[in-house]
């Protein structure tokens, strides 16, 4: 009886989170939908406490107490620019959570002796992909926090290696499938988890993190699925099924914008394309023409249509409220003002629409590539604040470029562009970018923030 | 394969595919909340955790399950409270904006 209650509980549960991720198809529904799923958990959670396997309430209170402190920080503190780090940071501990759920499981199964092969593949896979994704996260965020070099790291027959590891994973997983009872290897599958998430993340540089935490997002997901299998819980599955669905379509979405196969992705053989050396192949040629703020002012000011496009740049620098400042000042004047955002602008899928909504920037002014690609032709201004790769021109034209494929933003065909950059220095990427050569191209250099700013004071005067 | 594994099965096809429907339509506006609340929701594993950590079985199962309701619990605040974070400043974005247009018929 008991037991069907529980069981209810998780399919209210489950229509509720699926409900909140529908509602995530608007802005102004979402904040409501996931309020109905935070209830939803309650549900689950509430529900749970009733479980007949359940004797003892110390542990369980102790383990949520501690749980909730570290999690409030996570949640309040955690400025908007850490986003990506504190993502692959909450990847580990859901990831370890199915990890050290699966291992107990096996432990409590083991000592009634009554590991079947069905449940043994479940828990096989839980494991493996749980101590994967835990440390894979940890490699993540390490790159990303910058407690790790974020450049690549690469030694010889890498792939060669990580594969043949992965497959050691994988035999592993299929002799505990026939001899459950195998502890050792159990244990084994385990550690080759741990080592295959180090080496899987190693060799990917900074540029490349919007598609390993995605996909880190995935294999949390499987991890969960594979519990749901492993204890026969329903509402497991499902969460994890969506989870595992979000992390494939963002990967997907991610390494379109990036111009990698998925196959690549898949893998994670990503990154490891030698990039430096054909870089300076394809170095642009000419000079940039710099032009002075009070110039750069008066265009904008007098400009019909600007559109600004937004780099990594400008996150940096924590430039979004100079950002937001200019753009309200040029609006009065009755300037149009856009934002056009790169997929890939940020350090994660939809970054900067968070960064620059932070800053009070309305949404309805954030427009993806996809629909102000053709809005650049009409459009005076371009301002270009700390993008540089997304911008690239050798994307399109020029064959050697490591970038060549990315869509980019179509900046060259407004009348004219300024670019605010810092110094003279090549990308995240290390390319050379030819659109700031361009005869249209102004550049400001200087610090984003600054820059901005004076913008901004300038613009007030003209 | 069991029938349960069969129904298992089932569901996670199914809710796989649910998945790809709602998640496709999100937008990319609003890609970072979405990986913030399937992060906050995959943190029902906590389910799971608390049946591990309050079973008694061993003093293994109870260490393991502590941590385990620890990390998971540690998803579901932070999660959704990051996530609630987040989507409040879309909505700050617009109801600033019609503030705005308010003062300006005002004026």
């Amino acid at each position: 009886m008991i037991d069907i209650f529980i069981q209810l509980a998780y399919l209210l549960a489950s229509v509720l989170f699926i409900f909140a991720l529908r509602s995530l198809s608007r802005p102004d529904t979402a904040r409501r939908g996931m309020q109905l799923a935070a209830f939803g958990m309650l549900i689950a959670v509430a529900a749970t406490l009733l479980h007949t396997r359940i004797v003892t309430y110390e542990w369980i209170l102790i383990g949520a107490a501690v749980g909730a402190l570290i999690g409030y920080p996570l949640g309040m503190w955690v400025p908007m620019t850490a986003m990506p780090q504190r993502i692959a940071f909450s990847h580990a501990f859901g990831a370890l959570a199915a990890t050290l759920v699966g291992i107990g499981e096996y432990a409590h199964l083991y000592h009634e002796q009554s590991l079947t092969r069905g449940v043994m593949t479940a828990l096989g896979f839980e494991v493996l992909l749980g101590a994967l994704t835990v440390t894979g996260s940890l490699m993540a965020f390490g790159k990303l926090q910058e407690l790790l070099p974020g450049r690549p790291i690469t030694f010889p027959f890498q792939n060669f290696f990580n594969l043949a590891l992965f497959g050691l994973g994988v035999a592993g997983l299929i002799w505990v499938v026939l001899f459950p009872y195998d502890v050792w290897v159990f244990g084994l599958i385990c550690v080759i988890g741990l080592l295959v998430g180090i080496l899987i993340v190693m060799p990917i540089g900074g540029a490349d993190m919007p598609v390993v935490v995605s996909l880190l997002n995935a294999y949390a997901g499987l991890a969960a699925v594979a519990t749901g299998f492993a204890l026969d819980n329903n509402v497991l599955i499902v969460v994890g099924a969506l989870d595992g669905a979000s992390g494939f379509i963002l990967s997907v979405a991610m390494s379109k914008a990036m111009n990698r196969s998925f196959a690549n992705v898949l893998f994670g053989a990503f990154g490891s394309a030698g990039g430096a050396d054909e870089a300076a192949a394809s170095g642009a040629s000419g000079e940039m023409t710099a032009i002075q703020v009070d110039d750069a002012a008066l265009r904008l000011a007098f400009a019909n249509r600007v559109i600004i496009v937004p780099g990594y740049g400008l996150a940096v620098a924590q430039a979004q409220h100079q950002a937001r400042e200019l753009v309200d000042l040029l609006e009065k004047r009755g300037v149009d003002v856009r934002f056009a955002i790169h997929p890939v602008a940020g350090r994660m899928p939809g970054h900067m629409n968070v960064l620059l909504a932070e800053a009070g920037i309305s949404y309805d002014k954030l427009i993806d590539m996809e629909d102000i690609n053709e809005r650049f032709a009409g459009t005076d201004v371009a301002l270009v604040v700390g993008a540089n790769d997304v911008v690239n021109p050798a994307a399109r034209t020029n064959k050697s470029s490591p970038i060549y494929g990315m869509p980019i933003l179509n900046v060259s065909e407004a009348t004219s562009v300024i670019v605010l950059k810092r110094g003279k220095g090549a990308g995240f990427s290390g390319v050379e970018n030819d659109l700031f050569v361009a005869p249209k191209t102004s550049m400001l250099f200087g610090d984003a923030k600054q820059s901005l700013m004076q913008l901004g004071a300038e613009v007030k005067l003209a | 394969m069991t029938s349960t594994a069969v129904i298992q099965l089932f569901v996670f096809v199914l809710a796989g595919f649910v998945g790809f429907q709602a998640i496709t339509r999100v937008p990319p506006l609003l890609h970072t909340p979405l990986m913030a609340a399937t992060n906050a929701i995959s943190g029902i594993s906590l389910v799971a955790s608390i049946v591990l950590a309050g079973a008694n079985q061993s003093v293994l199962s109870t260490v393991l399950g502590t941590i385990a309701v620890g990390c998971a619990m540690a998803n579901v605040v932070g999660g959704f409270l990051i996530t609630d974070r987040m989507l409040a400043m879309f909505d700050k974005a617009k109801a600033a904006k019609q503030e705005e247009r308010a003062s300006a018929k005002v004026h």
